[in-house]
């Protein structure tokens, strides 16, 4: 770090500069104490999952059955399968990022560029991958009805298999449409509105003889209760107030909106890390192409944008395991 | 800047020629554990779901130990933690474990708590 200590003077005088505490340079070690407390807002995150799983914990909702999509495979049932593959690509783009920072090292030019290319290439694809799965658990899968105390009814044949909405709603001429400009003096802006209203979804429901409600609570095996014919009923016609199609910060067809709201936060709050750290690794790439580091005798700032590429790395271990895994 | 790395890993059970062969190597063991991870959570063995440790499944306790695994191969040779001074290691390391098990007690703890005021309470969640 040629640029940023003086080598006059001081040098060789502990308390004047040009020493190195901890045998780490100044760059490097502003990044490890950035990276500690970067670890600590992201284990703030997942320890407050944690503490509204174990609030909930009869009645969370399960990961394998609502991550079970896969691109370019459409209604095949492959849990995990996709965010294994992210897992995956963030790894190797953690090897080619470290295999820069030994190129690095070793003054080869060529070798960073194209590490850094390979780098870059790996966290686009895990970004890209990230919105895939916002995408597909925005828009949900089967739908569900939610109740007054706001609890989610997910329906089920007799074999456990769900059921999609748009499988058992029964048309009802709708008196009640979408409000928009064009129509009326005084306009309110509203939302997207559900495909079905409650009442299409019971009188549906109450047709489909072999249709039961799966809820919320979990069994003592951790499998949804599914509840007898009678009860189901029961419940749809006492209970339900709204169709849920999909996932926002208030509903979600999955189960508690919690759940949706820590895997918004969590998993966009790490993605974001991802991209901002695309960005960093392209302007070092084009500084690399420049040959900045070769003119300054060392590549040690790629060795920082690596500790931090490193780390993203690292705290997606953990969200795959506390998000998808456990 | 020093160009050393400690090339070995698993305690010097493995010991790599190059710090490449050594990343290559991290990558292989990364791997392996990820895969190992997401078979176990596809086929949910019965003996590791049915039995807990501490009121946690022992599956998921098998999840959390390979993952700090994991964690430890991360931080130790792709941050290069293997080659900083102990000083270093230490700052970072204990500091985080500290607060962040320290953290996890607190809320997990008072999550619980806050279950079992809804589940033994008189008043109805499930309407």
């Amino acid at each position: 770090m040629d640029a940023t200590v003086t080598n006059t003077a001081e040098e060789g005088k502990t308390w004047d500069g040009g020493n190195q505490p901890l045998k780490a340079s100044y760059g490097k070690m502003m990044m490890w104490f950035f990276i500690v407390s970067d670890a600590l807002s992201f284990s703030g995150f997942l320890a407050a999952y944690g503490f509204s799983r174990f609030k909930f914990i009869d009645s969370w909702p399960i990961a394998d059955e609502v991550f079970t999509h896969f691109p370019f495979l459409h209604g095949v049932n492959a849990p995990m399968y996709y965010v294994a593959f992210m897992t995956f690509v963030l790894i190797m783009s953690s090897v080619t990022m470290v295999l820069a920072v030994d190129a690095g090292h070793h003054m080869k030019q060529k070798k960073v560029i194209w590490y850094m290319f390979f780098t870059i290439i790996g966290g686009a694809i895990f970004v890209g991958s990230q919105a895939w799965e916002w995408n597909t658990f925005i828009k949900g899968d089967y739908g569900a009805v939610e109740t007054k105390g706001g609890k989610i009814l997910q329906f089920v044949d007799t074999e456990g298999h769900r059921v999609a909405l748009a499988d058992i709603a029964t048309a009802i001429p709708s008196v009640r449409e979408n409000h928009e400009r064009k129509n009326g003096i005084w306009f309110t802006k509203e939302g997207t509105r559900p495909t079905f209203t409650v009442e299409e979804i019971k009188a549906g429901f109450a047709q489909s003889q072999d249709v039961l409600i799966r809820t919320q609570i979990l069994t003592e095996e951790g499998e949804k209760t599914v509840l007898s014919r009678e009860e189901s009923l029961l419940r749809v016609n006492r209970d339900a107030v709204g169709v849920v199609e999909g996932a926002n910060l208030k509903h979600n067809e999955y189960g508690t909106p919690l759940f949706a709201d820590f895997f918004f936060f969590i998993t966009g709050f790490h993605g974001f890390h991802v991209f901002s750290g695309v960005i960093i690794n392209i302007i070092i790439f084009f500084n690399v192409i420049l040959g900045t580091y070769e003119r300054r005798g060392h590549y040690e700032m790629v060795e920082k944008v690596g500790l931090y590429w490193h780390f993203v790395d690292l705290v997606w271990v953990f969200v795959f395991t506390f998000f998808y895994l456990v | 800047m020093a160009h050393e790395h400690k090339l070995e890993i698993f305690r010097g059970l493995l010991k790599f020629k190059s710090n490449v062969t050594k990343i290559w190597g991290v990558l292989i063991v990364l791997s392996i554990v990820t895969a190992i991870e997401v078979a176990l959570g596809i086929i949910k063995p019965e003996s590791l779901t049915e039995n807990t440790f501490i009121r946690m499944k022992l599956l998921n306790w098998i999840f959390i130990i390979l993952t700090i695994f994991k964690a430890y191969y991360i931080t130790w040779d792709f941050m290069h933690m293997r080659d900083e001074v102990k000083g270093l290691r230490r700052a970072v390391v204990w500091t985080g474990i500290f607060l962040i098990l320290y953290l996890v007690f607190i809320l997990l703890t008072e999550g619980d708590y806050i279950f079992n005021v809804y589940d033994t309470g008189f008043q109805s969640w499930d309407f």
